[in-house]
């Protein structure tokens, strides 16, 4: 075997104790030192279990049936076993908040080294360099809550260097952070491969965003099965990506519908080495000249005014300065910005779960401070971001019939309505599923039902998409936008910039509390400003539309997202 | 929010004592607390804890909860005591002195007062200490130090994430209570405690499910950073004793001795005013 293999998989299967059918089949991979390899595919595809068997926890913590060969560092990886493959492979789970140990900065980043029993003087040292790598050294003592997202991350990664691992595993980095942190994240990945030669497996849906900075390969896979393994360019060319339900970067999207034939040549993998002939980008012009503008809605009756709000925590933690909005009738608009800008807080305060101390919040002209927090729901439902906070019933009818019960509705009415809701949502053929039979998009669909069967002027929702593929993405964002067009104004807080700008043409954007951009959404995002100052990320359409000479981006913009959602429905 | 059992991060020569120390100490002082009712010694001890209390930097009412759940037990202790044996006091003694006559056996005797008082004491010397150990060790110092004083590793850890997640919990728990409200679960007064009890568990079922959740996260995180591969570990937040780390374990021996001594030199745990 190639000396430099240092993962290698052999007709390797497994399937789960708890499972009918095998989740991964006939596996050939094999991953070589200092190599960078993206994983990409769409939510069940097995990527998830592919990682586990790579660091272990696939047989120890979650145990099957494994067929076939799994080699590491040249050892039998069921010999390794779970602590073995952890000298060797580093693990840094999605939930940055979830996997953080200690209770400090510098215990989180110790914790490998307190179980191999280094002692504490030498420990300390160690922890002073790797907190340095990975520019965390600043806060040392904090504890988790008084950290960035971009922060934890960091932690998690200092975790696992410390104990000097081969191989570094991310396990959809991406996921729980801000568009500009993401990126930054990225930068941060290839940096420490290039000093620690550390190999790097990404496993990641958001394939564009990874592709900010190069990858050696991209493995694909679906149902089980490895359907591509090899160079990204080549991959990028196909149309394997979007058969698999990936969302391909945007600029090559753009380019395939302008009729541009792309080349492994030409780059399509990294954005700023991409090259096009004058021919083509001619070709890229002629398409936008080609397609009809876009179309505003109208603006309808103001439902809901929030005037100068101001909201601080009991602490003095200052969340809201003088926020004034306004939300109009049948809108569907988002609210952006980085973890603790106040968005979340700013929803609070419009459901009653926070009082502000200053300002005046009115629906219809009505003012709301008032109305109790049921009162309100009668008006404004909101929809937590995790489902599983939500959920407290065994059957998904007697969950979404939870709040008319409450409500004293008899249950003669009560039937109709929730399947009438049901049926909406498309979930009328399980009602008398249990709710745990449900997959996570189901779920969050069934607390959008017991949310909209209490007929609620807006929706609030908060990061409806999170850890969502493209299929589920695409299926929640299309369901809410048939519940917009049935009159439902929809409001959505989210870090998803695709999302706000296929969805929804209006954005305010939150930074420090305060409300720095209320405009559409393709404004706010070219904008280098606003941008910026609240972490998020130009599109690459930009960049392409300014490689192609074409004055404006927004209008291009705007025509691809129209086109796209076209093509995809 | 309520502070149930949290470190509280103040500068005093309290918080600097080694987690160890402390827990030693605690056991020390407990000890000499339980195998004795001399009440000179209690009331002293009882002084000493409640000086020790200021000294950490404490206030009452940043445990406010706990001191108030505390004042039921003892209230309820001495109750029950009272109902089952009234005249424990005058066995314990030897004498009666009776100062009121209520129903049938129930009398109040000064021995029986005397000795409630004592059961009071006891509580009032050892509260404060445990309460002081809690809230100046930081969760993962604790675990250091339990696990120093010869707990398993891996117990000391999960006792110590446990005290860690109390307040998350507490917040989600607050987060799920209000979408809860929204869609018109009453919490308040308002409602009959069935319906509150009811409505509890509409809460407690996605708290429990999300916990899990949370429960699985970490400890595959811990696993995958060698958690339990060997019986040993060291600890980052270990400290090595001072001199007043000694001082004071030395303190608490000379405490459990003198308990020990006075019983002895007594003939008897009792402290009798009453011969």
């Amino acid at each position: 075997m190639d000396r430099d293999v240092i993962i290698s998989f052999e007709d390797f299967g497994f399937q789960y104790d708890a499972q009918a059918e095998p989740t991964l089949y006939d596996i050939n991979l094999q991953i070589r030192k200092g190599e960078k390899v993206l994983i990409a595919g769409p939510s069940g595809c097995g990527k998830s279990t592919l990682a586990h068997c790579i660091n272990g926890l696939v047989p120890g913590s979650y145990p099957g049936k494994i067929s076939g060969k799994l080699t590491v560092a040249g050892k039998d990886a069921m010999e390794l076993g779970l602590f073995g493959l952890s000298k060797i492979i580093g693990t840094v789970l999605q939930d940055s908040d979830g996997q953080f140990i200690g209770l400090t900065v510098a215990e989180d980043i110790a914790f490998a080294l307190e179980n191999d029993c280094v002692p504490t003087e030498e420990m300390r040292r160690q922890v002073e360099k790797v907190a340095e790598l990975v520019d965390v050294k600043g806060v040392l003592h904090h504890a988790p809550h008084e950290i960035s997202g971009g922060q934890k991350q960091r932690v998690g990664l200092g975790g696992v260097m410390v104990g000097q691992v081969d191989v570094l595993l991310f396990d959809e980095p991406l996921a729980n952070l801000d568009p500009a942190t993401g990126k930054q994240a990225i930068v941060l990945i290839d940096e420490i491969q290039k000093r620690t030669g550390c190999a790097v497996i990404i496993i990641e849906h958001r394939v564009e965003d990874v592709l900010y900075k190069t990858v050696d390969r991209m493995i694909v896979m679906d149902e089980g099965r490895i359907q591509y393994d090899g160079d990204p360019d080549a991959l990028l060319c196909s149309e394997l990506l979007q058969e698999k339900g990936i969302r391909e970067p945007l600029y090559v999207t753009a380019l395939k519908y302008a009729g541009v034939e792309l080349k492994k040549e030409m780059r399509p993998s990294y954005l700023p080495e991409l090259t096009l002939s004058e021919e083509q980008k001619e070709k890229v012009r002629a398409w936008f000249e080609a397609q009809p503008p876009v179309v505003e809605k109208e603006k309808q009756e103001v439902l809901l005014k929030a005037e100068d709000i101001d909201f601080t925590y009991d602490g003095g933690h200052h969340a809201l300065r003088g926020i004034s909005a306004t939300i109009h009738k049948g809108e569907m608009l988002s609210i952006v910005g980085t973890n603790g800008a106040g968005k979340s807080t700013f929803s609070k305060v419009i459901c009653g779960f926070e009082k502000p101390q200053k300002g005046v919040l009115t629906l219809h002209g009505e003012d709301l401070s008032g109305f109790s927090i049921k009162e309100r729901a009668d008006s404004i439902g909101y929809v937590m971001q995790n489902p599983n906070q939500m959920i407290s019933k065994v059957q998904i009818f007697d969950e979404v019939a939870l709040g008319l019960r409450n409500r004293g509705v008899s249950e003669e009415e009560i039937r109709p309505r929730v399947e009438e809701t049901l049926k909406i949502c498309g979930l009328y053929p399980f009602r008398n599923w249990p709710v745990s039979a449900l997959s996570y998009g189901q779920k969050k669909r069934v607390t959008i039902a017991s949310i909209l069967v209490l007929d609620p002027e807006i929706i609030l929702l908060d990061e409806p998409t999170a850890g969502q593929d493209l299929k589920h993405y695409t299926e929640i964002m299309d369901f809410l936008s048939e519940l917009n067009d049935r009159g439902v104004t929809v409001v959505l807080i989210t870090h998803d910039m695709h999302l706000m700008l296929e969805y929804t043409p209006r954005a305010i954007v939150f930074h420090g509390g305060r409300v720095i951009a209320d405009k559409t959404a393709a404004e706010v995002l070219n904008d280098p400003a606003i941008v910026k100052e609240a972490h998020l990320k130009e599109t690459s359409l930009y960049h392409l539309s300014a490689l192609c000479g074409i004055a404006d981006p927004q209008e291009f913009t705007r025509r691809f997202i129209a086109r796209d959602r076209e093509v995809r429905k | 929010m309520i502070n149930l059992f949290n470190y509280i991060d103040r500068p005093s020569p309290i918080h600097r004592l080694t987690g160890a120390c402390k827990l030693i100490c605690l056991i020390l002082w407990t000890l000499a607390a339980m195998t004795s009712f001399y009440t000179p010694l209690l009331l002293a001890m009882t002084v000493a804890s409640l000086l020790l209390f200021r000294i950490a930097k404490l206030k009452v009412k940043d445990i406010s909860f706990v001191v108030g759940l505390m004042l039921v037990y003892i209230v309820l202790n001495n109750v029950l005591i009272f109902l089952f044996s009234p005249d424990h006091g005058t066995s314990i003694y030897g004498t009666e002195t009776v100062l009121l006559k209520l129903i049938g056996p129930y009398v109040i005797t000064a021995e029986q007062l005397f000795y409630h008082l004592n059961v009071i004491l006891k509580n009032a010397c050892t509260v404060p200490i445990v309460l002081l150990f809690v809230c100046t060790t930081n969760p993962s110092e604790f675990a250091a130090s339990l696990n120093r004083v010869g707990v398993s590793y891996k117990i000391s850890y999960a006792v110590a994430l446990a005290l860690r997640y109390i307040p998350d919990i507490q917040r989600e728990y607050r987060d799920i209570s209000l979408a809860q409200q929204a869609r018109g679960t009453e919490m308040s007064k308002k409602a009959s405690l069935v319906n509150r009890l009811k409505a509890a568990s509409t809460i407690l079922i996605p708290l429990i499910l999300s916990s899990m959740d949370r429960i699985e996260t970490i400890s595959n995180a811990m696993e995958l950073r060698g958690f339990g591969k060997s019986g040993k570990r060291t600890w980052y937040s270990g400290k090595k004793f001072s001199k007043m780390d000694i001082l004071c374990i030395i303190l608490c021996v000379v405490l459990m001795a003198l308990s020990l001594l006075i019983t002895f030199l007594n003939g008897s745990r009792y402290y009798n005013p009453f011969m």
